[in-house]
């Protein structure tokens, strides 16, 4: 068993070896005939200066790797740009940014064994990967022993214990995410691997998203494959987990995947505002508008998600229906990230900073929507002396793609996994008020049954200290809380017991326990 | 400012410590020569299983005592001086004080076997104990078999250790069936199967009766009365526990096996008090033993004797008795009185359910004659305290209890329920026939 595990441990790092390579190898080449249709359907054949310069040095030139591509068709755009700004010719101009302009180029120019061997190449990288990471996992079926709560070990092992290989996954999550959001040229090798997908699918060639989306739902499912082993024995988490997978493969991945394939908008049926933050830009607005009944509907929906069935679910079922059952940041959270549940900070000062940040950012998203919709309704660009699409474009960078990719997922081995859905997803903080203030959902506390060991604490991933108020015989109501189910599966003495009830006695402050004299207990617990 | 000096800072001083804070000014000050910092014993075995650091042990931040101005001295006390209200620590230093409260816990049981102070021969109560146990087992190279001991929970847990690090494990314990001087027959004979299920060699009905030594005074191997000679790295002595009063002898509180106390927490001199594991009681409480080792009665002594301290003075008259444990992925809870076949009642009788294929069972206590509800045992069930103390207090019949016993149920959602098939047991066997009533939120919130 433990042989099979170190060679599904080979494999994996093979094929995640040559998926890493990918950004920097592979030909690119782009000939005369591709370059003229490129230049006819994205419009920058109105640039004189820059189709001139790429005539120049790139078409018909043979680029090994995207890194070397990428100086000369950045310097002839800038340069083409600079020069049309100078003679004020203005309408020539190309807004397409440099990065992306590389990622167009490149993928249409891409030659050699890679591109001629897509099914392969696929099979060396996620193929490998898969196997690889299935053998490593399903092995602890066996190895794991009888069924209940098996964390021997987290502490001492350097992947779960902030150690040199969690570190390891800290850098290349991270550069993942910047790849990702701000350098999606090289990123080009990864879409041709799924392009074969991505057509069948969408009838569309796999963008550098695709490939994001498509990794996703992989991850999500072969680690899903070892939260089933591991929780075999506790049918909520077995529930919970096939709930946010299938909720990623098919509303977040396939229904917008075949949307599009429909001519129809591409959308998230589940993505509720303000996490899905751009829902309200003028740009999605105009094209849902112009979608005909889809759009219009989605448009509703939209709203109405937002407004109505996401507070009258928190109120019945608490803020977990949305984020540890559905949610897909809350599903990698929930897979991928379960092995880093336990680094989520528990100190009182991480509350604090919590409570400034995630408020903070939900007070960001809204003030930018409401700029948003005013700029919309008044046709002006400007909102009290700020620029509508510089704040988009604050938010964008620093919130959607810093914080919720970059810190959100690429922190997963150091700072825990909910680092994102715990400072600052603004849909969480807006779940949390209902959740806090009107909801049926508590974690009940069991009496007097705890006896302080901290279990529950260590493996909060909100970093809830869940012993404060187990040792105090409180139930747990907190607007973190998103009902991942795990404090009560850790818990060796069945205190914790996540429930809808009635709002009364939810919320019951207890000084003296249960199980002590019942005088002394009426005299302090009502005072 | 009246100075309240409390000695030991587990969970019974702790808890005196707080609810003092709660409801006074009054100077606190917590010795402790073990730790800084409180920190919950029963979860020392997951720092070893690597489930946890030792710092998540510590159920508050290392700010909380100052904030709350609980003074912690990291000493010794080796004498108590009633007459001049002062203790003397190790080192020289002397302590003043207004009143005392002795919590000082326990000590591991050692019974004056051959070979009992050699090296590799350790308890596991301490957290000296934990560091000695990652020194002298930090795997099954360095150990190559461990011998534990003693049948109780403590000898379960370390066994349950060790195995994590597939360290060989030869477990002695006396009785016939593990813990079957608390457990019904049903429920240890479970516990045997599950020791035996996770690879732990369960030697019933056998004692320790010397440990050998090696050239350089570290356990080799010990004897068994059955004659047998067991190689082993590590021997655990987990026989149980007494009161770690030892520093008293001379100081003229009465002492029995502990702290000699009446239902005030009171000792003999005036503003000495003891509570937790060390207080025993003159008269044992109902059931209860007069001397209570268990971590939630320590948490009610303390409870109780803040209040008397800060001037409500209050007898320590503790509910209906609970307790639980975990053996090993065996979960146990127990509400009101469940006896085993030694120590039962003469007016008990028990309804015992087994699952075919799961570890899960249930024992049901009860009163022959009036069918008055005693109490429960579960294993692999969790149940609702709140509801049991319930029925216990308003003496509902078994009959009652079956009817409503999913109320009482509190696994996860989703987990399967065992009620219908347990009815159908206890309705087979008695002749009855109870149908289960639903869960209802109304009866289960009904007076909470």
């Amino acid at each position: 068993m433990k042989a099979i595990k170190n060679v599904g441990l080979v494999i994996f790092l093979v094929g995640l070896a040559i998926f890493t390579a990918l950004p920097v190898i592979g030909t690119f080449k782009i000939d005369q005939a591709t370059f003229d249709q490129m230049a006819q359907d994205q419009g920058f054949a109105k640039s004189e200066l820059f189709v001139e310069a790429m005539q120049k040095n790139v078409v018909g030139k043979e680029f090994q790797g995207i890194q070397a591509l990428s100086p000369p068709v950045t310097e002839a755009l800038e340069t083409a740009n600079a020069a049309n700004k100078k003679n004020k010719a203005y309408k020539k101009v190309i807004y397409t940014k440099p990065n992306d302009m590389v990622s167009s180029i490149g993928k249409k120019s891409g030659a050699g064994y890679i591109v001629e061997n897509k099914g392969m190449m696929w099979f060396l990288t996620f193929g490998l990967g898969i196997i690889g990471a299935l053998m490593f996992i399903l092995p602890n079926v066996i190895l794991l022993g009888k069924k209940g709560i098996k964390n021997n070990g987290i502490y001492h092992e350097s992947a779960t214990n902030q150690g040199w290989i969690a570190w390891m996954v800290f850098i290349f999550l991270v550069g993942f995410y910047i790849i990702l959001y701000f350098a999606p040229q090289y990123a080009v090798n990864w879409t041709y691997l799924v392009d074969p997908i991505s057509e069948r699918l969408s009838g569309n060639a796999a963008g550098h998203w695709f490939v994001y989306g498509f990794m996703y739902c992989v991850v999500m499912t072969v680690m899903a494959v070892r939260m089933y082993i591991k929780y075999r024995h506790n049918v909520y988490q077995m529930v919970r987990t096939t709930s946010v997978l299938f909720f990623q493969i098919v509303f977040a991945f396939l229904i917008p995947e075949i949307m599009v394939r429909l001519q129809m908008p591409y959308y998230d049926f589940k993505n509720a505002f303000p996490l899905d933050y751009d829902f309200f830009f003028q740009w999605n607005i105009k094209s849902l508008m112009n979608s005909g009944g889809i759009g219009l509907f989605i448009l509703v929906w939209g709203i109405v998600l937002t407004l109505v069935v996401v507070p009258v679910m928190v109120y019945f079922f608490g803020k977990r229906w949305y984020c540890s059952w559905v949610c897909g940041c809350g599903g990698l959270a929930e897979t991928l990230g379960d092995p880093y549940r336990q680094h989520s900070s528990k100190s009182l000062f991480s509350w604090k900073i919590e409570r400034w940040l995630i408020h903070g950012v939900l007070v960001f998203a809204v003030g930018m929507t409401l700029m948003t919709l005013y700029s919309f309704f008044t046709d002006t660009g400007m909102v009290l002396g700020l620029k509508t699409a510089s704040v988009q474009n604050t938010y964008s960078t620093m919130i959607g793609a810093v914080f919720a990719g970059v810190i959100g997922t690429g922190f997963y081995p150091i700072f825990g996994n909910r680092m994102w859905c715990r400072f600052g997803c603004p849909l969480a903080a807006y779940l949390g008020f209902v959740q806090r203030f009107k909801s049926r959902f508590r974690i009940t506390t069991n009496g007097g049954q705890c006896i302080s060991c901290g279990n529950c604490s260590t493996y909060c991933e909100q970093g809830i200290d869940v012993r404060a108020y187990a040792q105090k015989g409180e139930n747990i109501v907190r607007s973190s809380c998103v009902g991942c189910g795990v404090c009560s599966a850790v818990c060796p003495r069945g205190v914790l017991k996540l429930e809808n009830g009635p709002l009364e006695g939810r919320i019951n402050p207890t000084e003296v326990l249960l199980g002590n004299d019942v005088d002394l207990m009426d005299l302090v617990n009502k005072k | 400012m009246e100075h309240i000096v409390i000695i030991g800072n587990g969970i019974a001083g702790v808890s005196a410590a707080r609810h003092i804070r709660k409801n006074s000014d009054k100077k606190i000050t917590i010795v402790s020569t073990e730790t800084e910092y409180f920190f919950s014993r029963t979860a020392l075995m997951y720092v070893y299983m690597g489930h946890m650091k030792f710092e998540h042990t510590q159920p508050y931040e290392n700010w909380f005592w100052k904030k709350n101005r609980i003074d912690l001295v990291k000493g010794f006390v080796t004498k108590v001086n009633h007459q001049n209200k002062k203790l003397i620590l190790k080192e020289g230093s002397e302590l003043s004080y207004d009143k005392l409260i002795i919590a000082t816990g326990s000590k591991p049981n050692k019974f004056g076997w051959p070979g009992q102070d050699l090296k590799g021969v350790q308890g596991l109560y301490h957290r000296q104990d934990l560091e000695q146990l990652e020194a002298n087992a930090p795997n099954n190279k360095v150990c190559k078999r461990a011998v534990i001991v003693g049948g109780g929970l403590i000898g379960i847990e370390l066994a349950e250790m060790l195995v994590t690090r597939n360290i060989p494990v030869t477990f002695l314990v006396r009785e016939a069936s593990f813990w079957n001087g608390v457990l019904p027959k049903g429920e240890s004979e479970l516990i045997n199967e599950h020791i035996l299920e996770h690879h732990i060699d369960l030697r019933l009905e056998t004692n320790l009766v010397e440990i050998i030594a090696d050239e350089n005074g570290w356990a080799k191997a010990v004897t068994t009365d059955k004659g047998e000679t067991i190689e082993c790295t590590v021997v655990g002595l987990t026989a149980g526990v007494s009161p770690n009063i030892d520093f008293l002898k001379e100081s003229g509180i009465e002492l029995g096996r502990g702290v000699k106390v009446n239902r005030f927490l009171e000792t003999n001199i005036p503003d000495i008090y003891a509570i937790g594991d060390c207080a025993e009681q003159h008269e044992a409480i109902g059931n209860r033993r007069p001397i209570e080792a268990v971590w939630y009665t320590g948490r009610m002594m303390g409870e109780t004797l803040a209040q008397t301290i800060c001037g409500n003075r209050r007898a320590y008259n503790p509910g209906h008795w609970f307790n639980s444990a975990k053996f090993l992925d065996v979960e146990y809870q127990t509400y009101g009185w469940v006896f085993s076949e030694r120590g039962m009642k003469e007016y008990e009788q028990h309804f015992h359910w087994r699952h075919s294929k799961e570890k899960v069972c249930i024992t049901v206590s009860f009163d022959k004659d009036s069918k008055k509800f005693l109490g429960i045992n579960t294993f692999g069930i969790r149940m609702r305290h709140a509801i049991f103390d319930r029925w216990l207090t308003e003496e509902r019949s078994v009959d009652y209890v079956m009817e409503f016993l999913k109320d009482a149920n509190f696994d996860p959602e989703f987990y399967k329920v065992y009620e219908g098939e347990i009815l159908t047991a206890y309705n087979a066997e008695f002749g009855t026939s109870i149908a289960p009533k639903k869960k209802s939120w109304k009866r289960i919130f009904s007076t909470t």
